[in-house]
């Protein structure tokens, strides 16, 4: 077990007035499932619509209306748990989860208690500074979005919406294996990156395709572990983040105080950056969960989880590994590629030659990270919309190892294209902006700077460094076309400088 | 006969336990209600009692009474698009929202 | 033309495409006999023009010689079955006036073969009864009466109208659910036929639900032949419910005359009950005798677990009831009593709008699945339920093809007789004719002769899972030897 096995680590711990305290986490991940229609109707889970547009009979729990399995949500679910490498299991249960709420149309959620579709796996996490641990998954299970309530159209009455009833979501239950609110962000971070790849979830926090249910105890350093209070629904990164800090440090001050810890539900405030007991929620819940006697267990054949595996792409890990590998990229470099699948591909589009060669990976790498991601971040603009092609990038890198242009030069094609588009072979060619290699030309101008500036020749030969001077000059009058090799060869023989 | 099984509590109910199932099942009850309610659910316990005398060792719970498997649908939209229909018997409905009284988180 | 009400479905059937009356003819007679029969109060809805103009249309398919299975019939319907446009209520305060805007699959199967709807049928609450006394319409009054006695009689339940309503002669046919013995029960104490076939036969989509597991639709009519014809129609794979088989559904009706020569029947003594009135154990007598004479084999067989299918019922039954009827809640449908704030609404509205007998088996169904009784009450009756299946299984598997046993433990009993009985006596109803539903299998009552007081007395027949037509053909046996049952005079109208 992780969570008493894992030692306390000093960075990690944070100071009380009595001293130092381990902060435990762990997360429950709501992940909508990428699917068409709904887990049991055949209604659409496309986001927002008039109220109560998405909505089957089945959804609004009209009487006599019975629950159909939705065969995409189960595949993907599959899918989720083979990418957390986490065991799927071939029997399933669906169980009802019973409680009464305005948005809960049934009276109950069709959900998975003591039988999930996928058991135990793991989630394998880099922090920036190079260090890496593994999350423990629990569970994956299957079940029921509720519809929703909103509370501010009315001075009295609360209006409900069921568009969201009935849409499929994955519950994802990890181990307490967390020890500071930058892992807990970190490891929501990898594994929204993960069912990204999946294709099993967009991870749109902003429409709410992935929320979290955070268990946040205190404990000083190897001791058991504390009461827990769960924070529940937090939809973004950075309020995870928020509510960790925040109830860490409420839960250590009320110990330090001498008090204890209520085991709770709270609401995370983000405008207050606090959370807060949830009173309305504080009664003892009883869910009576038994199994769905509308539906049967579900029943997976070996074979079909063997095709699901088969049609896996390449997860982050493993991409991240090839990439180091196979194009000698550092580890920080490739993890920032593989962070988004859309961006590995777009790096990989660019290494990629057309007659089935490659190009230097640390060099795509670098423009990649460097210039396109900048220009990128800039605009506020995804990889995919990117102005500049992975067939342009190539080619500008192509033009730089061809000894065409100069990296300089390269930078200046590289806003031309961005900007105008075209072909950047044929831009460099129209706009005259080659490099001159031609030694003749360029001792013709080395010649002149020479004749131009006599004590600065008497200069250079005391002081090496100065043949800067002399460079930067002969680019000047190159227009920044000569190709500096050649520039600093010819300079140090004329110069007579080794 | 053995029972493999060990009771929680013996097999009846209080005043106490009537009313906290009547809050769960979201029935309001009087405290009229309470003797009444608690004999006919201890008279029903205790005619359920015999089936503590079978010795259900080994026995898989009942899941489906006929077997079959169970059949998956396509992710196809195929419903939904008729929001008159959901709220035409609502007792209370603005711009087809359900309308319910407000509820406090 | 008021004889029309005494034909068969299967004779209508034959009188309509003879052209000897047409469907609107058949159907304004049924009207005539509902609307003399309103004492009964069997029909909670009444639908004639709806009727009348189902009923021309069929006269017109049958002009054109595109007469379906069912052209021209007029039924009744339970009011569990969601009927689109038409009031459904499952006989609660708590729905209201809810008009779905959907047809339940078993109805719309019934349409789509031409059958002509004359309105929806009475039941206890929710289908929860065995007396038809919880409706929140009120009792069902038995077209039967004792010998000698203006005593009003209840139909049973919880299908009490629809049987009421094919004994009276009111409509050719109904549908109705069976859970616990609901169709069963009802079809014995009125002399009429009823089958509950295997679970999954009939989709359940569409029917207000009661006990998901136990839950199946099926039909009440005059004869064993007629309910071959309208199941046949009722049956059939949904791939809207989880729970529908997906089996060939053979033509039923073509099973009846088949007979039972060689056929193994099997007696289990668990159902020759202690205090057993001996005109019920004449009654199985005859049954045997009857069944044995057309060449059936009687082989003695026994069920252990057979008086553990009544407990286990009254959990698994209300269990699963207290979580289907949460959605009756006053959000979306039905009846709302405000509250000041949701969970008053929830309470003030579930406590006004379900009657005792509901609210008892909601609370009780709580309790079973509450935490920490979940194990020794609803895990040790699912548990049980798979001992009562094993036990059908071993005798099927030794050769038997059908089981005989008496359809209830008595005759029909009194309008507010068993008022004062606890839950618990009223509960004994269902004695024999629970077990099956606990194994999903098909049953067949079929009324066999009369108490004392001349009142009719059923017969069950249980078969093996999907072989309905082995309880037609026995069935049928059964009603040729005992003859038909009608109550003797129109007493009501």
């Amino acid at each position: 077990m992780n969570a008493h096995t894992r030692p306390a680590d000093p960075a990690k711990l944070i100071k009380g007035a009595t001293g130092d305290w381990e902060i435990i986490i762990g997360m429950e991940i709501h992940a909508q499932v990428s699917s068409k229609s709904k887990l049991f109707s055949g209604a659409s889970t496309e986001f927002g619509g008039e109220p109560n547009d998405h909505v089957s009979l089945v959804d609004a729990a009209m009487p006599g209306m019975l629950p159909v399995i939705n065969a995409e949500c189960v595949a993907q679910a599959v899918r989720s748990g083979l990418g957390l490498k986490a065991e799927i299991n071939l029997t399933s249960v669906f169980d009802r989860k019973n409680y009464f709420y305005p948005d809960l149309p049934q009276g109950y959620q069709i959900s998975q208690y003591k039988s999930p579709i996928v058991g135990e796996g793991e989630v394998i996490v880099d922090m920036l500074d190079g260090s890496r641990f593994t999350v423990g998954i629990e569970r994956l299970h299957l079940e029921q979005d509720a519809g929703k309530s909103l509370h501010d159209q009315h001075p009295t009455m609360s209006f409900v919406d069921l568009n969201r009833s009935g849409v499929a979501l994955m519950e994802i239950v990890s181990r307490p294996d967390l020890r500071s609110a930058d892992e807990a962000k970190a490891y929501v971070t990898k594994l929204r990156t993960i069912l990204r790849y999946l294709g099993t979830c967009d991870g749109d926090m902003e429409k709410g395709s992935l929320r979290a249910d955070v268990n946040v105890s205190v404990r000083r350093p190897g001791e058991p572990l504390g009461t827990r209070c769960e924070i529940k629904n937090v939809n973004s990164i950075r309020f995870i983040g928020q509510a960790i800090e925040y109830e860490a440090r409420r839960q250590v001050d009320i110990l330090e105080d001498g008090g204890v810890i209520d085991q709770e539900t709270r609401l995370f405030d983000a405008g207050k950056g606090e959370t807060r007991s949830m009173r309305s929620k504080e009664e003892a819940h009883d869910y009576r969960y038994f199994p769905d006697p509308d539906l049967l267990p579900l029943e997976l054949e070996e074979a079909y989880v063997e095709e699901l595996k088969r049609g896996l792409p390449e997860l982050p890990d493993e991409k991240k590994a090839r990439f180091v590998e196979s194009f000698g990229l550092s580890s920080y470099d490739a993890a920032v590629l593989v962070a988004e699948r859309e961006t590995a591909d777009f790096f990989e589009a660019v290494v990629a030659k057309s007659d089935g060669g490659a190009r230097d990976g640390k060099a795509v790498a670098n423009w990649v990270i460097n210039e396109l991601f900048g220009r990128l971040n800039k605009e506020g603009l995804a990889v995919t919309a990117s102005p500049v092609s992975a067939a342009q990038l190539g080619a500008i890198i192509d033009l730089i190892g061809e000894d065409v242009i100069s990296g300089k030069i390269a930078k200046d094609l590289f806003e031309i294209v961005w900007s105008e588009g075209g072909d950047p072979r044929q831009i460099v060619e129209d706009r005259g902006m080659k490099q001159v290699t031609d030694t003749g030309a360029i001792e013709q101008a080395i010649d002149a700077i020479i004749a131009a500036n006599p004590d600065k020749v008497e200069q250079v030969k005391a002081k090496p460094t100065m043949l800067g001077w002399f460079v930067g000059q002969v680019m000047k009058s190159t227009g920044g076309k000569a190709n500096p090799q050649a520039v600093n060869a010819l300079l140090k023989a004329k110069l007579g400088i080794e | 006969m053995i029972c493999n099984e060990i009771r929680l509590e013996p097999m009846s109910v209080d005043a106490t336990t009537v009313r906290r199932i009547a809050h769960l099942a979201r029935i309001a009850v009087t405290d009229d209600d309470i003797p009444h309610l608690q004999g006919e659910l201890n008279a029903i316990l205790a005619f359920v009692e015999e089936l503590d005398t079978v010795d259900v060792t080994g026995v898989e719970p009942m899941t489906s009474v006929t077997p079959m498997a169970l059949i998956q649908r396509e992710d196809v939209v195929t419903d939904g698009g008729y929001p008159d229909d959901i709220v035409a018997n609502a007792p209370m409905t603005e711009d087809h929202f359900f309308m319910v009284p407000k509820v406090v988180e | 033309m008021t004889d029309l009400t005494d034909l068969t479905l299967t004779e209508a059937r034959d009188g309509l495409l003879s052209k000897r009356f047409s469907a609107t003819e058949l159907t304004k007679a049924h009207i005539a006999a509902v609307e003399a029969a309103r004492s009964l109060n069997a029909f909670v809805l009444e639908t004639p023009e709806h009727a009348l103009d189902q009923a021309a249309a069929s006269d017109a398919r049958i002009a054109r010689g595109e007469a379906g299975p069912l052209e021209g019939i007029p039924l009744g319907v339970k009011d569990l079955f969601a009927t689109k446009g038409v009031r459904t209520t499952a006989c609660s305060k708590i729905l209201g006036n809810f008009v779905p805007s959907y047809e339940s699959t078993v109805t719309s199967q019934l349409w789509r073969d031409g059958a002509v709807m004359l309105g929806k049928l009475n039941n206890d609450e929710f289908a929860m009864g065995s007396s038809n006394e919880t409706s929140a319409f009120g009792p069902v009054v038995n077209p039967w009466r004792r010998e000698g006695s203006n005593l009003q009689l209840v139909p049973g339940g919880s299908s009490g109208g629809s049987a009421a309503a094919v004994a009276a002669r009111l409509c050719l046919g109904a549908t109705a659910t069976d859970t616990g013995g609901s169709i069963r029960q009802p079809a014995a104490f009125t002399g009429t036929v009823g089958i509950k076939p295997t679970y999954g036969r009939c989709s359940r989509w569409g029917t207000v639900a009661f006990a998901s597991s136990l839950d199946q639709a099926g039909p009440i009519a005059k004869t064993v032949r007629d309910c071959a014809v309208l199941l046949t129609s009722m049956s059939g794979h949904d791939p809207k419910d989880s729970t529908s088989a997906n089996v060939r559904v053979p033509d039923f009706a073509a099973a009846v005359a088949r007979g039972v020569k060689g056929l193994k029947i099997g007696i289990p003594k668990e159902y020759r009950v202690e205090g057993m009135p001996a005109e019920i154990a004449d009654l199985w007598q005859a049954g045997q005798d009857w069944l044995k004479s057309e060449g059936a084999t009687i082989v003695d067989i026994t069920l252990p677990h057979t008086k553990y299918a009544l407990p286990a019922y009254y959990i698994v039954a209300p269990a699963e009831a207290s979580s289907n009827l949460a959605r009756y809640d006053g959000v979306r449908y039905g009846l709302r009593v405000p509250g000041q704030n949701i969970v008053e609404m929830y309470e003030k509205t579930r406590a006004a709008g379900f009657g005792p007998e509901v609210r008892r088996r909601i609370m009780i169904g709580t309790y079973v699945l509450s935490a920490g009784y979940y194990d020794a009450y609803y895990l040790r009756a699912q548990k049980i339920r798979t001992l009562i299946k094993r036990d059908f299984e071993t005798v099927f598997q030794a050769g038997v093809d059908a089981i005989l046993t008496p359809a209830t433990p008595s005759a029909a009993f009194g309008l507010a007789e068993m008022q004062t009985a606890s839950p618990v006596e009223m509960y004994l109803n269902d004695v024999f004719t629970v077990t099956v539903n606990m194994a999903g299998l098909p049953g067949i009552a079929v009324p066999a002769g009369k108490d004392g007081q001349g009142l009719p007395l059923g017969l069950q027949l249980i078969g093996r899972p999907f072989d309905e037509e082995t309880l037609f053909a026995a069935g049928q046996v059964i009603e040729s030897a005992a003859g038909r049952f009608v109550p003797p005079q129109a007493w009501w109208a």
